[in-house]
């Protein structure tokens, strides 16, 4: 039985007064109970994007549709499912943490509820902080108020438009551990991120966002397989300063200054070419010590994704 | 309706002015004290009464307007642009809450505030001159009408701001002259022609008139102008609301 999506774009696209056009008839359909992380370089459209899917900025065409509503005709029902943290440090320097928590739950609608509140705060380590003045937190600390805004009225979606820009390893640790409690009650998340290892460890499916262009969206699994080249780096006993010329068939190229001959290959391959390369080697006398191989980041592959799309634009 | 979401931008509103509490309410009770040393004490010990009224008295309805009109403004111009400046508005946008639930929000905040600053100065003035309200009921319904017309226009004016400056510029540069040019410190009778017919077309004229009507029973106009024109003002305001949240204009992007 197909699952109707929690929510979803159609032919969402954005130029901005400017002329600039920020984003391209982006079509996306997000499951509920998943992790998405949409994944570009700055610029890509990222911000623009979620902005949209929340109500801040203006789409110029196409509809989003949240869990059955229009975003723009049913923009109440929509909203109040939606919790947003922004990319900007954008707090009430004034307020206090709690009344500031509070105040988000009201203006999404809801009664207030302090004990949530205060199981909130504590789940985001602010409890000790609350009767803080928001101007006194630190960087870290005023981004955790944010993520508090955004759940203070137990939202279904949460948007976290990076996240985890300048958070120490510790509160990207608590963070990730907040993100797997959110899942397992059922919400589903939207991350932006430039920091590949992000996405790789924690979402469900990645989207590829590049010059507005949502490049292809895929599960992160399948994604690594379908892309996902192989090195094999062979470490060898006698430096080279060349790749033999009886090597040429197999793509190698020589780092670690001329002490190992790395072999890029694809493992979905029927044939990997590595036996013959192995049996070459040992032909024509090449001593080797170790081998290794490592599975490419999605890093390689968003590079990779991203210039092939560029030398595809230059062709045309 | 979302009640929760109006009560939450009206009590944020409240508080602002209340960490302030001290600001708020000794700046205009030291300026309304000063202006009755001079005007009150210096001027109007030469000048005796004005169409009957002791003219310490007569310029009672004027001040409170001058301070209901300014603070009206500047509470609600604060309030919207506060929030565009330092990005939080990006909440505000993504609730769902209407335009027209936001704008009950700070506008009903920033008319509390100013009538509550109205009725400070009207009990501070009983210290300086003898009072009476003829039509008491009258006066509050000037004040809150007022007031509320006057926050819908200073709402305007925060989401037009791109700066601050520009927060100031129509208080300093339209309200408080037409506040001092509209009868606030004397009668537009006592002018000779032109100036009695061009301050006709003054609309501040209109709001102290009726005001002062509700103290004295006299103004300059008849009260039916007075409320015909706040009528006519608000309902400006309110269409200028309503394209402005259509459009999204200067809110969305
Ligand atoms: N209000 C605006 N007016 C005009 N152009 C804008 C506006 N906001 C964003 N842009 C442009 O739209 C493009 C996409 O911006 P956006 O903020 O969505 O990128 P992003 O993917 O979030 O980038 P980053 O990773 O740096 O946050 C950029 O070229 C940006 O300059
Ligand atoms: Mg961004």
């Amino acid at each position: 039985m197909p699952v109707q999506p929690i929510l979803s774009l159609a032919g969402v696209g954005k130029t901005y007064k400017s002329g600039h056009r920020a984003l391209e008839a982006v079509d996306l359909e997000i499951h509920k109970g998943e992790i998405f992380a949409l994944l570009g370089p700055n610029g890509a459209g990222k911000t623009t994007m979620i902005s949209i899917v929340c109500g801040i900025v203006n789409p110029s065409e196409g509809t989003i549709t949240v869990d059955g509503h229009d975003a723009v005709r049913d923009y109440k029902k929509a909203r109040a499912m939606i919790g947003l943290v922004p990319q900007e440090l954008s707090v009430d320097m004034f307020e206090t943490v709690i009344a500031t928590a509070r105040f988000s739950r009201r203006l999404f609608g809801r009664a207030p509820d302090d004990g949530y509140i205060e199981q909130l705060l504590k789940d985001l380590s602010l409890w000790d902080k609350r009767d803080s003045k928001i101007m006194a937190l630190s960087g870290g600390m005023k981004r955790r108020v944010l993520i508090a805004k955004a759940l203070s009225h137990e939202p279904d979606i949460l948007f976290l438009d990076e996240p985890t820009a300048g958070v120490d390893v510790s509160l990207r640790r608590d963070m990730w551990k907040l993100i797997g409690r959110l899942r397992e009650r059922g919400v589903t998340i939207i991350l932006t991120t430039h920091y590949i290892e992000e996405a790789e460890e924690m979402a469900d499916r990645v989207g590829v966002i590049n010059n507005g262009r949502l490049l292809l969206v895929d599960e992160k699994s399948a994604l690594m397989k379908k892309l996902g080249k192989r090195e094999m780096d062979i470490a060898l006993v006698e430096p080279m300063t060349t790749v033999p010329g009886a090597l040429s068939e197999w793509d190698l190229e020589l780092v670690d200054e001329g002490h190992k001959l790395r072999y890029t290959f694809d493992a979905q391959a029927e044939r990997t070419g590595i036996p013959s390369l192995l049996r070459k080697l040992g032909d024509l006398d090449i001593g080797f010590k170790d081998l290794e191989t490592s599975k490419s980041s999605l890093e390689d592959i968003f590079v990779d994704l991203v210039s092939e799309r560029e030398q595809e634009e230059a062709a045309l | 309706m979302n009640l929760h979401g109006i009560w939450a931008i009206y009590r944020f509103e409240m508080a602002r002015a209340l960490r302030t509490l001290w600001q708020s309410v000794a700046t205009p009770v030291i300026t309304t004290s000063l202006y009755f040393v001079v005007f009150g004490g210096a001027i109007g010990s030469r000048m005796q009464q004005v169409g009957g009224v002791n003219y310490g008295s007569f310029i009672v309805p004027g001040l409170i307007m001058l301070t209901l009109l300014t603070q009206s403004i500047s509470n609600a111009s604060i309030g919207i642009y506060f929030p565009k400046f330092t990005g939080t508005i990006y909440e505000l946008l993504s609730a769902p809450i209407s335009s027209m639930e936001m704008v009950i929000g700070y506008v009903g905040a920033a008319a509390t505030k100013s009538v509550a600053l109205g009725l400070i100065i009207l009990a501070t003035s009983t210290l300086f001159v003898p009072l009476q309200i003829a039509h008491p009921l009258a006066m509050i319904a000037f004040l809150i009408l007022t007031a509320l017309t006057f926050s819908l226009f200073g709402f305007i004016i925060g989401v037009w701001a791109q700066g601050f400056e520009q927060l100031s510029i129509v208080p300093a540069l339209l309200v408080t002259p037409l506040t001092f040019l509209g009868g606030a410190f004397y009668s537009i009778d006592m002018l000779p022609q032109p100036w009695r017919t061009v301050s006709l077309f003054n609309p501040v004229v209109y709001l102290v008139s009726g005001f002062r009507w509700s103290f004295f029973s006299k103004g300059d106009v008849s009260v039916a102008w007075s409320l015909g024109f706040i009528a006519l003002f608000m309902a400006l305001c309110l269409i200028l609301i309503a394209w402005i949240f259509k459009s999204g204009y200067r809110l969305k992007s």
